[in-house]
């Protein structure tokens, strides 16, 4: 087994999954129909996504290996996602925050692994660049509403995002399996991306008349399998059908 | 797996055609742009379908409802869904843009209106109803994940709006 490739794969594809299933979380329950539907349109597109990565990985991982139980069998260590998909949905800032701060990430990385010299991984990046565009689009309008809106709403989209920003730095954190893959030409050299990613975030933040956080200290682990205490609980919502009813399938 | 061109073999072009979106039942797969290839070997033909959205819960629909029309038809088939190119929506047909439109979906608009529309208000779709452009976004999300939610200030009709994916 390509053990390098797999574990890629499962670092951007845990990103999705992660998140994916904190914006499901909202269903049914958003602040407004429309951001309900919205939020969980997104997490729609995310799920396909992830699909589309797992099915890859477990086809490299050989042995009759599902997608099903590479999402939803592995222990809390052996997921790769970073630490800000994880984070709750404290309220709709912190929702808008931690989407907002993914979504810039998610599409300067997209745009890049478009580029990787493995075909399926530059094939599912143009797919799903189409809809994070419209993510992108979606969690930008909402900080600048939130941000140029009432003066509670600025209060507490600041807050969320002064919360999250600590987050922000292990998005361009590599671990050895990405550097083996950035050489193969299949990776993306991500800390090339930073300088990019945040000066596209102050321009937004700007614009919103918000403040860039001025945090220096930044959490990571999530990456390596070292999550916060949330990813638990997250990850026994997600698991309880395959734990309760082993090997069901829809 | 990548194909430039749509290739559909003629015999099977109207067994494929009679499948419908499970979603928007008005209009046929070939008229969605879905079907990249469908290609006959002897008795088996294999068809190459594309997801509009990764997420689309439609596909796997649209995978079992080709084996049965074909199945119908005496063929066996094999299904393959492939990722590139990567669907655009002008891949939809004029016919069946003509087919939303009747069934209350406004078809999508360039990639630049369809920004000044979705982000900066402007009113450029028209009412699937009454055609009148005074028209307002709802909602930048609709029902599926392809669609965006309008309202007619004239006639008051809701109704969706196929975003542009290109």
């Amino acid at each position: 087994m390509k053990e390098n490739l797999y574990k890629y794969i499962l670092g951007i594809a845990d990103n999705s999954l992660v998140l994916g299933q904190r914006l499901g979380e909202l269903c049914g329950h958003g602040p407004s129909l429309e951001t309900d539907i919205a939020c969980t349109n997104i997490s729609l597109d995310l799920f396909g996504q992830v699909r589309s990565y797992y099915q890859y990985a477990a086809k490299i991982k050989g042995n009759n290996a599902t997608e099903d139980q590479i999402a939803f069998l592995r222990k809390e260590r052996e997921y790769l996602n970073v630490l800000l998909v994880e984070q709750p949905n404290t309220d709709f800032a912190y929702t808008i925050g931690r989407q907002f701060l993914f979504d810039i990430y998610h599409f300067l990385f997209l745009t890049e692994l478009q580029k990787s010299h493995d075909l399926n991984l530059a094939a599912i990046a143009k797919k799903s660049l189409k809809e994070v565009s419209y993510h992108r689009r979606f969690s930008s309008d909402w900080i600048k509403r939130l941000g140029d809106g009432t003066e509670e709403s600025k209060r507490r989209i600041q807050e969320a995002l002064d919360s999250l920003w600590t987050y922000t730095d292990e998005l361009f954190h590599q671990t050895e399996a990405d550097k083996i893959m950035v050489s193969k030409n299949i990776g993306v050299d991500t800390p090339t991306l930073k300088e990019t990613y945040y000066t596209e975030v102050q321009t937004i933040l700007s614009e919103s008349t918000l403040e860039i956080p001025e945090s220096k200290w930044f959490q990571k682990g999530g990456k390596d399998g070292i999550h916060t205490e949330h990813m638990g609980y997250l990850l026994s919502d997600l698991q309880y059908m395959q734990r309760t009813y082993p090997n069901m399938e829809w | 797996m990548t194909i430039t061109e749509q290739h559909i073999d003629k015999e099977l072009f109207p067994i494929l055609e009679k499948v419908s979106d499970p979603e928007i039942p008005v209009l046929s797969i070939m008229e969605m742009g879905v079907v990249r290839s469908a290609i006959l070997e002897k008795n088996m033909a294999k068809v190459q379908i594309t997801p509009t959205y990764s997420g689309c819960p439609a596909m796997d629909v649209i995978g079992d409802d080709i084996k049965k029309a074909l199945s119908d038809a005496g063929y066996t088939s094999e299904i393959e869904l492939i990722l590139a190119p990567a669907w655009t929506t002008d891949w939809i047909t004029p016919k069946g843009r003509r087919a939303l439109e009747k069934y209350g979906i406004a078809a999508p608009l360039s990639p630049k209106a369809d920004k000044d529309v979705l982000l900066h208000g402007k009113q450029m779709v028209k009412c699937t109803n009454c055609s009148s452009q005074n028209t307002r976004l709802v909602s930048q999300f609709g029902s599926t994940a392809c669609k965006a939610q309008f309202q007619c200030n004239d006639c008051q009709e809701p109704f969706d709006y196929f975003k542009c994916l290109k």
